[in-house]
């Protein structure tokens, strides 16, 4: 099986400081891999690598074999790369409806002119886009909240409706960071029924970032550990909850922690 | 008394009849005299006004975007078309609304280069640039003799007329409201509130950017050359004072509303005619600004900011939307 998604060497310097460093990540078609690590150990910024919102400094990513390293972050994510953010970023002065529509822009073919004089392609591709926004939103159990602000829905459901959002744009790859964040140990378990579900219902390949060790050994086909911007270990939750390095980094002695 | 206004707010046959009524009166005007020369100027007056707030309101207000140069480009708007009618087409009267659509045009080309500029930095030091660019065309102005240099441009024919005024504030709320309530819109809304979830949506920003300042100052344009044939022109009153009277409009009447443009832009011009009848004419700017820093401290998105007036929603839009 080819990989999805290949980070290849990658380094990322800030100024002086190194945040990421040689680091490699491979994430195989169609698993769900975890991204581990202590605070600071760059997680979010390989996200960020990733998605486009840093260039790497040295280094390569592949997605789908094809280098994406220092497009523009609109651009990779229309070639199929979604993500939710740790602080979650939702329009919160927009409707529920109106968040997923935005993840519609780059897949409504109208001219400014259709939309300046409401030809009839313009009416055809709205009413398409409002329609399959509904449909997912009734798939994630919003649809009742669908005309009220993103900004006044429960925590919970906002953390949902990013990941509706991020679906909208149709990825093969979905990058979570955090999405058990501030969630306690019920709602956790929760969570990884729901993603398993999002990956078998959306068919979609699963990176996430996480702190809650639980849900990540539960999840995840495969994990890689990062610490200080390095991977000090990638493997199956058996292999990362024997290795010895993973042990003294991060898991700090018993290797099963919560 | 609350139902019959929102009665009056959800009925769909308002808007188009009062457009089609005031077209009607607009050009009965012209052969009759329903108004005097007067009215007729601050009716003038306010439909430019109305395209000027408008036409910012998508860059300050919907994009979020801080642009001080809105009286620049209505000043491009207002010279290319006065050179076209005057020095290049003198004489023929049929030829205005190409001369206004040229004075749109060469305004868009010119924010077409700042919309450019625009990609590389935002907010406050996007705001200076535009402080710069309006005192580089200013100044350029002062420097073309063949435009009149300092003393402005003479002799321009005075073809703007209350119906072309009328016809040009449909066309700019018209395309407007349809770009805002479309995806492009969506996108300028989603750059203004998060540019970095909207890249990672694959929201196409620059082209949204470029739609947004391309189309702003287009009508900034039309809105100058509507005014070039009805006043003198002269390249001091495209000043920063001119770019503050329609910022105060765009403020008065409420970001990210059309309805609050139009209600800015009549406040506003009435206000300023008003103060001069009263005898107040050297004060008004400094009373209308008073007005903008009270409005900033109590009421800072406007009279109707975010707020639409439900006549300007689509039905496609209508659910869930903050309306008036």
């Amino acid at each position: 099986m080819s990989a999805l998604l290949e980070v290849d060497n990658v380094t990322k310097l800030f100024g002086g400081l190194c945040a990421i460093s040689n680091c490699h990540v491979r994430v195989e078609s169609g698993h769900t891999h975890g991204i581990i690590g202590p605070n600071g150990a760059g997680k979010t910024t390989l996200f960020n690598l990733i998605t486009g919102i840093y260039k790497p400094t040295e280094g390569d990513i592949r997605f789908r074999s094809e280098s994406i390293a220092g497009l523009r972050p609109g651009r990779i994510a229309i070639k199929g790369i979604g993500r939710t953010f740790q602080n979650i970023r939702l329009l919160n002065n927009q409707t529920v409806l109106d968040n997923v529509r935005i993840a519609y822009d780059s897949q409504l073919h109208y001219s400014a002119l259709d939309a300046m004089l409401r030809l009839p392609r313009f009416g055809r591709d709205e009413k398409q886009s409002i329609g399959e926004s509904l449909e997912l939103l009734k798939t994630f159990s919003l649809a009742d909240h669908a005309h009220g602000l993103a900004g006044e829905l429960p925590y919970g459901s906002q953390r949902k409706l990013e990941i509706a959002r991020a679906l909208a744009l149709k990825p093969d790859l979905l990058l979570l960071d955090e999405p058990a964040a501030g969630m306690n140990t019920g709602e956790t378990a929760d969570l990884t029924e729901f993603l398993r579900w999002v990956k078998g219902h959306f068919k979609v390949t699963l990176v996430l970032i996480e702190h809650h060790m639980h849900l990540v050994m539960n999840l995840c086909d495969r994990i890689t550990v990062l610490d200080f911007g390095q991977t000090i270990a990638e493997g199956t939750p058996e292999e990362i909850r024997a290795n010895p390095r993973v042990i003294a980094a991060y898991l700090g002695g018993t290797g099963d922690e919560d | 008394m609350s139902a019959f206004l929102s009665q009056i707010a959800r009925n769909r046959w308002i808007l188009p009849t009062l457009v089609v009524t005031g077209f009607a009166v607009s050009i009965l005007s012209h052969y009759q005299p329903i108004f005097s020369g007067y009215t007729q100027i601050i009716l003038i007056t306010i439909g430019i006004n109305i395209i000027l707030c408008v036409s910012l309101n998508l860059v300050n207000g919907y994009m979020g975007e801080f642009s001080v140069g809105h009286a620049g480009f209505m000043s491009l708007g207002a010279y290319t078309s006065a050179v076209f009618t005057t020095k290049w087409t003198p004489d023929i009267p049929m030829l205005f609304p190409v001369a206004v659509i040229f004075g749109g045009v060469m305004a868009a080309i010119i924010g077409l280069l700042l919309a450019l500029l625009s990609f590389k930095t935002r907010g406050d030091y996007l705001a200076i640039i535009t402080l710069a660019f309006l005192m580089i065309v200013k100044s350029s102005w002062e420097n073309i003799s063949y435009v009149g240099g300092p003393a402005g441009l003479l002799g321009v024919d005075k073809y703007t007329t209350l119906p072309w005024t009328f016809f040009w504030v449909v066309v700019t709320m018209f395309v407007i409201r349809n770009l805002v309530y479309s995806k492009f819109g969506r996108a300028i809304i989603a750059i203004r509130e998060d540019e970095i979830a909207a890249n990672a949506m694959g929201v196409r920003v620059r082209e949204a950017k470029i739609l947004a300042f391309v189309v702003s100052s287009f009508f900034g344009g039309v809105a100058g050359a509507l005014y070039s044939h009805l006043n003198f022109i002269n390249p001091k009153y495209f000043d920063i004072v001119k770019s503050t009277e329609i910022l105060v409009m765009v403020y008065l009447g409420g970001i990210s509303s059309l309805g609050g443009s139009i209600l800015g832009a009549v406040v506003f011009t009435f206000l300023f005619y008003q103060l001069e009848n009263m005898g107040l004419g050297y004060w008004r700017m400094v009373i209308l600004s008073s007005l903008l820093i009270l409005l900033m401290l109590f009421r800072p998105r406007g009279i109707m900011g975010m707020r639409e007036l439900t006549w300007f929603l689509p039905k496609r839009e209508l659910k869930g939307r903050r309306k008036l």
